[in-house]
């Protein structure tokens, strides 16, 4: 851990669990030595709204809980429209990790806006730094039977990239989800993880 | 050991170890878990009270009976709460007596963003303002102490990125030197008329005590380690407190701080040693101009409000922009990629994601008839606020939790055209929705009130309310009959109805608006996400579905609009059903055609 500094922004819709990965990525810093500040919105947008965490790592000090335009190490997107909004968030350095799904607001629905295409989604990220992934993790959730794991499975494919080892981040997931799902969502952060390797290896 | 804690979680730890025994609360984002997680302590009483008023008088009670007792509640609590707090700071408190205000910058979850600062000079109490955890759990401490070394009320606020964000917090000192609540002996109440009679003769020379404890507690100010002075370069000195001292710090590292834990009362003695070691102050804060108003009837040349935004909430990206155009931060300081981002390309809209009543909730099928019956709603707030949304588009007004009833009968009595009909939710209406219901019978109104019953507190995350069958620290408890309540209060027409049932609720509320008498209509389904109720999820049969449209206007998330027709996601459906009841051809059911 020689990194002076590390933020994070997750990204979502409520209901998708961002605040729990959000938590599960506070305390992975705490566990390595960092300090660290969290800070997110609870209340009405919890209600199918855009919803959005940031999470930030200091080798010595951080002080605000919220990190600042054009300085967030790692974008994480839950839902591509969601990634796409949060894009100014992201330094020249930083890197991007959507989940492929998305998740029409009604906005859209009412014929009031339109979706944009994947394609112009990953156009605005790249424009902001060229390390965008994207991830199919509510594929891979459903198939492990719960969309709800897409999350555990964006933070395996982030810890990848982050020099600290998958039995720290583990521990953490273990303490932190239900008991009755520790292995589930085990095998989502591997699976996420897996995937991740594929695309650096590719 | 360090642990991280939500300023939330770090206020209740503070008030245990402070020896707070006492706890009572109505939720309000982002005070929420304040109250939640003391109540998990050993020992506490701690409870829901139907409003922040009847909170704030309970903790007084525990207060005057000599144990440490807090309330908490979000800004706008503290409007309803304000006559207690009044007198309070009056009577002052015989045991420690603490009220924390969560106050909500940006208003993530609220009507406002009154800045409750305010209501420390108001109200002649002093305040704590915490800006982190760590100072959470701190000041809570403190709070108790001041309060009974100066015998008054203290305010302590936090704002929702206090209240909200996680940081580290020492947890080495877990003890609380305070017995259980129930192991204490009962105390004697201890009768002082002159302290806590306010008649006027008693309350003319209690205000001049309440000034002399201002008096000291300025000099305090002067004093506490909860203000303090950060040396740096002698050209920029910064006065800020809360959260915003640290975005502050984070965009003027090198500057000199005057750091305020204290927000009230101020001392002009600190004040002014601090504007003798700067040659320029900027004061940083959000919402009001406090503490620049302040600095400025004191004498002092300060820059605020010139350069910071008076409404919204402020975040390091903020503080950044605005103190380069404003020539106060220098260039060379810049992080040039943060301002440019966002002004020099062009950005892109994108489709906005407001929040929505989820799918199955039962609110839904009450302001869907409403539409169709093209009634004027008199709202108010909580979940079913969002029935104001699109396509809903069924609530006309809301302005404060309880606001519903007596803006109807006021619509009612200046006699409009429309069908009327005052909404509100279960815990709204045991908050503040009883006095004025009241009012309707007894001036002989003719309104329609619609209680939206979903057995829960649903849009602060599932608090029990009087109607739940359940408290706080989770003992089984009588549950208050809203029918029988209402009959009560003398209303004859009382009815219930399963707000799922189109047909039979557009019958109802056509009948009852229309009808010359007062009625309550209660529309009665528990929230879909307390009770995890899922059906299967429904699908469209692509063939059938003509695309005209009408189950989109019954705006529920899972209703998908695709080139020709509708689908319906199952990710997102519960199954419950109503949108069967509206589609005209039939195209959707409950088979699984795959
Ligand atoms: C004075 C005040 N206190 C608290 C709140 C926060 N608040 C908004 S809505 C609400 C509860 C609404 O519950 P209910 O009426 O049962 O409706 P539901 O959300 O369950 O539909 C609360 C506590 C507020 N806005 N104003």
């Amino acid at each position: 851990m020689d990194t002076e500094k590390l933020d994070f922004i997750v990204a979502g819709v409520g209901g998708q669990g961002t605040i729990l990965a959000s938590d599960i990525l506070a305390e992975v810093g705490v566990e390595a030595g960092y300090v660290v500040k969290k800070s997110e919105v609870h209340g009405m947008s919890q209600r199918g709204g855009s919803v959005e965490s940031h999470v930030r790592w200091g080798k010595d000090v951080v002080y605000s809980p919220l990190a600042e335009k054009g300085n967030v190490d790692y974008l994480l997107g839950f839902e591509m429209l969601e990634a796409a909004r949060w894009r100014d968030f992201v330094a020249p350095w930083g890197t991007v990790i959507v989940n492929e799904h998305k998740i029409t607001p009604s906005s859209v629905n009412l014929g009031h806006a339109i979706y944009p295409e994947r394609e112009r989604i990953n156009d605005l990220l790249k424009k902001q730094s060229s390390k965008v992934t994207w991830v199919e993790a509510t594929l891979i959730a459903k198939k492990l039977g719960h969309p709800a794991l897409a999350g555990v499975i964006i933070l395996g494919a982030l810890s990848k990239l982050i020099d600290i080892g998958p039995g720290v981040w583990l521990s953490v997931v273990e303490r932190l989800v239900p008991a009755r799902f520790v292995e589930l969502n085990r095998e989502a952060f591997l699976a996420g993880r897996n995937k991740q390797q594929q695309e650096t290896s590719a | 050991m360090k642990k991280l804690l939500s300023g939330n979680e770090a206020v209740a730890y503070g008030a245990y170890l402070a020896g707070a025994r006492l706890g009572s609360a109505y939720p309000g984002t982002p005070s929420t878990e304040i109250m939640e997680e003391f109540s998990k302590y050993p020992g506490v009483y701690a409870e829901w009270s139907p409003n922040e008023k009847v909170a704030m008088d309970v903790a007084v009670g525990a207060s005057y009976a000599g144990k440490r007792a807090f309330a908490s509640m979000k800004h706008v609590g503290v409007n309803v709460a304000a006559d207690s707090l009044f007198y309070a700071s009056y009577t002052g408190s015989r045991a420690g007596l603490v009220l924390v205000s969560a106050d909500d910058p940006g208003m993530h979850s609220s009507q406002n963003e009154q800045d409750s600062r305010n209501y420390a000079k108001f109200a002649k109490v002093p305040m704590l303002d915490p800006a982190d955890s760590e100072e959470a759990k701190l000041f809570m401490v403190r709070a108790f102490e001041i309060s009974e070394q100066f015998d008054t009320p203290v305010v302590v606020r936090t704002t929702t990125r206090i209240s909200h964000s996680r940081t580290l917090v020492d947890i080495a000192d877990l003890d609380s030197t305070s017995e259980e609540l129930e192991d204490a002996e009962p105390t004697q109440f201890e009768i002082e008329p002159s302290k806590y009679v306010m008649v006027p003769a008693n309350a003319r020379l209690r205000h001049v005590i309440v000034e002399e404890k201002l008096k000291k507690l300025t000099e305090f100010a002067a004093e506490t380690e909860l203000n303090r002075v950060e040396p740096g370069n002698s050209e920029l000195g910064i006065i800020t407190g809360g959260v915003s001292y640290q975005y502050a710090k984070e965009i003027f590292p090198r500057a000199t701080f005057l750091k305020l834990g204290m927000a009230y009362p101020l001392s002009k003695k600190l004040f002014n040693s601090f504007a003798e070691r700067v040659e320029k102050i900027l004061v940083v804060e959000e919402l009001d101009p406090f503490y620049e108003e302040y600095a400025r009837q004191i004498g002092l040349k300060v820059l605020g409000k010139e350069v910071f935004p008076l409404t919204g909430e402020f975040s390091p990206t903020l503080i950044r922009e605005c103190g380069y155009k404003s020539g106060v931060l220098k260039e060379e300081t810049l992080n040039l990629t943060a301002v440019t981002s966002g002004s020099n390309e062009a950005k892109e809209p994108l489709p906005l994601r407001p929040p929505m009543l989820c799918p199955g909730c039962g609110h839904r099928g009450i302001f869907y008839a409403l539409q169709k019956l093209r009634a004027v709603v008199l709202g108010d707030i909580g979940c079913y606020t969002l029935g104001a949304a699109p396509p809903l588009n069924a609530m006309h007004t809301v302005g404060c939790m309880g606001a519903s009833i007596g803006v109807v009968h006021g619509v009612d009595k200046a006699r409009v055209k429309n069908r009327t009909a005052a909404v509100l939710g279960d815990s709204t209406f045991f908050h503040a929705g009883i006095a004025p219901l009241m009012n309707i019978v007894y001036n002989r109104g003719v309104s329609t009130t619609i209680i939206v019953d979903n057995r829960i507190t649903a849009m602060t995350g599932h608090q029990a309310n009087p109607g739940t069958g359940s408290t706080l620290q989770g003992d089984s408890a009588p549950v208050i009959d809203l029918e029988k309540l209402c009959r009560g209060l003398g209303i004859e027409k009382v009815e219930t109805v399963n707000p799922f049932e189109l047909s039979n609720v557009l019958k109802v509320l056509k009948e009852h608006m229309d009808s010359p008498e007062p009625s309550v209509i209660i529309a009665r389904y528990p929230c879909v996400l307390n009770i995890k109720e899922r059906k299967p999820a429904l699908v469209v049969d692509s063939d059938l579905c003509s695309d005209c449209g009408t189950c989109l206007r019954i705006g529920c998330p899972s209703l998908l609009k695709e080139e020709g027709h509708v689908s319906i996601d199952p990710l997102l459906c519960n199954g419950c059903g109503y949108c069967v009841q509206v589609c005209p051809r039939n195209a959707i059911s409950s088979k699984n055609n795959n």
